[in-house]
């Protein structure tokens, strides 16, 4: 079978998406089929049109990518594809849009206000941001509504340490948000064809958040999979994540970044296209239960295949 | 942000729509395409057999030769014996490392250092001290106190660091003053100092200044120099000039790497020097990049905000400006790469969490027009930035630059910890 592997782009997040994408090629070759690896660009509507493949195999991460742009294109172009739908992805990475869904359909996420930034330079926005902080308290998050990686986000301790952060934030997308910083384990939860995988839990090392550098870089952060979780836990995260992904409308997989405090799971955040390389969680929680990176790819590409669910 | 969230969008500023003013390329398409096709020629005429061969460990004594050549054009006197050939003078940081650093050992460096220099010294699991820089180089009164806290506490650096020439990434050079005292306080102290000399011939104004290794006469100092600014980065050539206990280890090290360096790229730079033209060279380089970082300069003032300010070199191939403190310049790269323009965020010639504010700028590697659009686009996404900091703030943006005594834009680096304002 002749399976397309759509990875780099424009994105922020090209590096981690050529090194996704290299893991898949190696795994979609040792599995016999036809690899094609398409950095994506300019070309990629003519390449995709000569080259003709069965399937094309998503591993582009962060704006343009993610979103569903590719997705749509792909819709449009009638190849299947690996991962959610361009609507399921374009909800996922819009973590405004994402968390009104959770919401709406009464799954936990943190409170949170949205700005663009238009409100702020225009109508005077930073005049309600006192009553905001208020009522969110401190310490707050700072993140642009689109993005991945932890790229942006901020920490603010303090009143004082609001602006700054935003301006950072401000750098990604015109738009984010404020939101009440969760407190408690940070759990991530992949979920396959619509079962969860093995709960991983992050552990940062140095007392550090998980970030963007964590996030890639080996030995920075430790992880434990399957996370140590009571019964009740465990059958709570799982149903919150599961509810995440059928309320973004996520198929083939996705990952639930959700924090677990006193008050229960807080959905964070969906990834629609979570990353494959040698650290990343969903290969992780994949090996957890059983299923080779080979295996886990496999599936993925016949998830693709399979006729949609009516 | 971190270096591994900074290298993935560093990888983005490859694209050839990105106008990047991050890289330290020097401008190789000013080297004559005839020339160096004549020289590789006479090279496959007549020593194609030689220059296919492995190579002596210290480099050939022809090449040592040039290098000889190109430090006494510095006032340096050099014996060729204590002279290495190393692969770029990279490897030579590497080697030094690799000869003197044991893991836990603290080697002193310049905040900011060579952006370059950090990875090696991680690698080999050194305790890095970065001494704060200003507008006259290394602070060797702060480096002094350095010194003496650190004997307080029973420790021994292994060896200073230092760019003492139009640093990479501060642009600054280290005063007459401040080099001889340094070479006093190596020599007081017994201390080993390693001069990175890349830029020092690449002087546009002012007078030049001794080399630390001809002030000190080469007992304390390990000189590392290359021919990658001065002729051609692509032919990985560099050396290092060491007392000789410490070269036979170098040269064990070096064996141990990599055997020998590029015996064919040896060839062409003694096919190079040969023809006795090495010095115009270098002159139309100095004239090339001196308009260059007009240009940039004049770009600055034209297009960076009034809250901002940047050092002006007297050689070498970078500016390095400084945004103001709520400005976080690795998230800036971000905005800026959508913009299609590209810089180093200045967190990265720090061991620790500062340096947030500030960036390397390069104005060797891309020509006029594209220096003042890429300082324009800069410029735009810093005012958007500022702009919105106001809004947020209420604080109005400072209207216009404030002019300081003399005029000067060289800016004291701040100290760890010192209040922003």
């Amino acid at each position: 079978m002749k399976v397309a592997v759509l990875k780099g782009g424009r994105s922020l997040e090209r590096g981690v998406s050529l090194r996704s994408g290299a893991r898949v090629e190696d795994a979609l070759g040792r599995l016999g089929h036809d690899v094609l690896a398409l950095d994506v660009g300019v070309d990629l509507v003519a390449r995709l049109g000569a080259e003709a493949p069965d399937v094309a195999f998503v591993a582009m991460h962060g704006v343009g990518g993610e979103d569903g742009t590719a997705q749509e294109l792909l819709e449009i172009l009638g190849i299947p594809f690996t991962g959610p739908g361009a609507a399921a992805c374009a909800r996922c990475m819009d973590k405004v849009l994402a968390k009104h869904a959770i919401r709406e359909a009464g799954l936990p996420t943190p409170d949170w206000f949205a700005f663009n930034e238009t409100a702020f330079r225009e109508l005077g926005a930073a005049d309600a941001l006192g009553g905001l902080e208020q009522s969110l308290g401190f310490p707050l998050v700072v993140k642009p509504s689109r993005g991945g990686s932890s790229l942006g986000v901020k920490f603010a301790a303090s009143a004082a340490e609001v602006p700054q952060a935003l301006v950072s934030a401000f750098s990604y997308d015109s738009r984010v948000l404020l939101e009440r910083f969760a407190g408690g384990r940070e759990l991530a939860v992949s979920v396959l064809d619509g079962e969860a995988l093995p709960v991983v839990e992050a552990l940062p090392a140095e007392g550090d958040r998980y970030d963007f550098e964590a996030r890639y870089a080996i030995g920075r952060t430790r992880f434990v999979c399957p996370a140590e979780l009571t019964a009740e836990e465990q059958a709570a995260v799982t149903e919150v994540a599961l509810g995440t992904y059928s309320a973004l409308g996520c198929s083939g997989f996705a990952r639930v970044d959700l924090i677990l405090g006193g008050a229960g799971p807080q959905v964070l955040e969906a990834n629609a296209i979570p990353g494959l390389t040698d650290t990343s969680l969903l290969p992780q929680a994949a090996e957890a239960a059983g299923m080779s990176f080979e295996r886990l790819v496999e599936r993925i590409v016949d998830l693709a295949l399979k006729p949609a669910a009516a | 942000m971190r270096s591994s969230a900074m290298r993935d969008l560093m990888a983005i500023t490859a694209r050839p729509e990105v106008i990047s003013l991050a890289g330290g390329l020097p401008d190789t398409s000013t080297f004559p395409p005839k020339s160096f096709a004549a020289q590789m020629t006479r090279i496959a005429q007549e020593s194609a057999a030689e220059a296919l061969q492995y190579g002596p460990t210290e480099g050939f004594e022809e090449t040592k030769d040039c290098i000889v050549e190109v430090m006494g054009a510095e006032g340096m006197l050099v014996d060729p014996h204590d002279v290495i050939v190393t692969t770029g003078g990279q490897q030579a940081i590497d080697l030094v490392c690799k000869t003197l650093v044991d893991p836990g050992d603290v080697v002193i460096c310049e905040a900011p250092t060579y952006p370059g220099a950090v990875p090696v010294f991680c690698s080999y699991q050194a305790e890095v001290v970065q001494v704060e820089c200003d507008g006259e180089g290394m602070r060797i009164d702060d480096l002094e106190q350095l010194l003496g806290e650190l004997r307080t506490a029973g420790r021994r650096p292994k060896f200073i660091y230092t760019v003492p020439s139009f640093q990479n990434p501060a642009g600054v050079t280290m005063s007459l003053e401040r080099r001889r005292r340094l070479v006093e306080l190596a020599r007081l102290h017994e201390l080993l100092v390693v001069e990175d000399n890349p830029y020092g011939l690449l002087r546009y104004g002012g007078e030049a200044l001794p080399p630390l290794y001809q002030l000190d006469g080469g007992d304390f100092v390990i000189y590392i120099g290359t021919f990658s600014k001065i002729l051609s980065p692509g032919i990985r050539l560099g050396w290092a000039v060491a007392p000789p206990p410490v070269m036979e280890k170098i040269v064990l090290g070096k064996q141990a790497a990599d055997l020998c360096t590029s015996t064919l790229t040896q060839y062409f730079v003694r096919e190079y020097f040969a023809e006795g033209r090495w010095r115009q060279y270098i002159d139309d380089l100095v004239e090339l990049y001196r308009g260059r970082r007009d240009v940039m300069l004049e770009a600055l003032r034209e297009h960076f905000p009034a809250a901002a300010s940047w050092t002006e070199p007297d050689g070498g191939l970078f500016i390095w400006a400084t945004l103001p403190e709520y400005i976080d310049t690795g998230d800036l790269l971000a905005k800026a790469l959508r913009a299609d323009v590209a810089f180093v965020p200045g967190q990265a010639a720090y061991i620790d969490e500062r340096g947030r504010n500030s960036m390397r700028l390069n104005f060797s590697g891309v020509d006029a027009g594209e220096i003042r659009e890429g300082i324009r686009r800069i410029g735009k996404v810093i005012a958007e930035q500022v702009e919105l900091y106001g809004a947020l703030t209420g604080e109005p943006p400072a209207q216009a630059r404030p002019v300081e005594p003399g005029g000067a834009d060289v800016l004291p680096f701040r100290k760890t910890g010192e209040a922003g304002g």
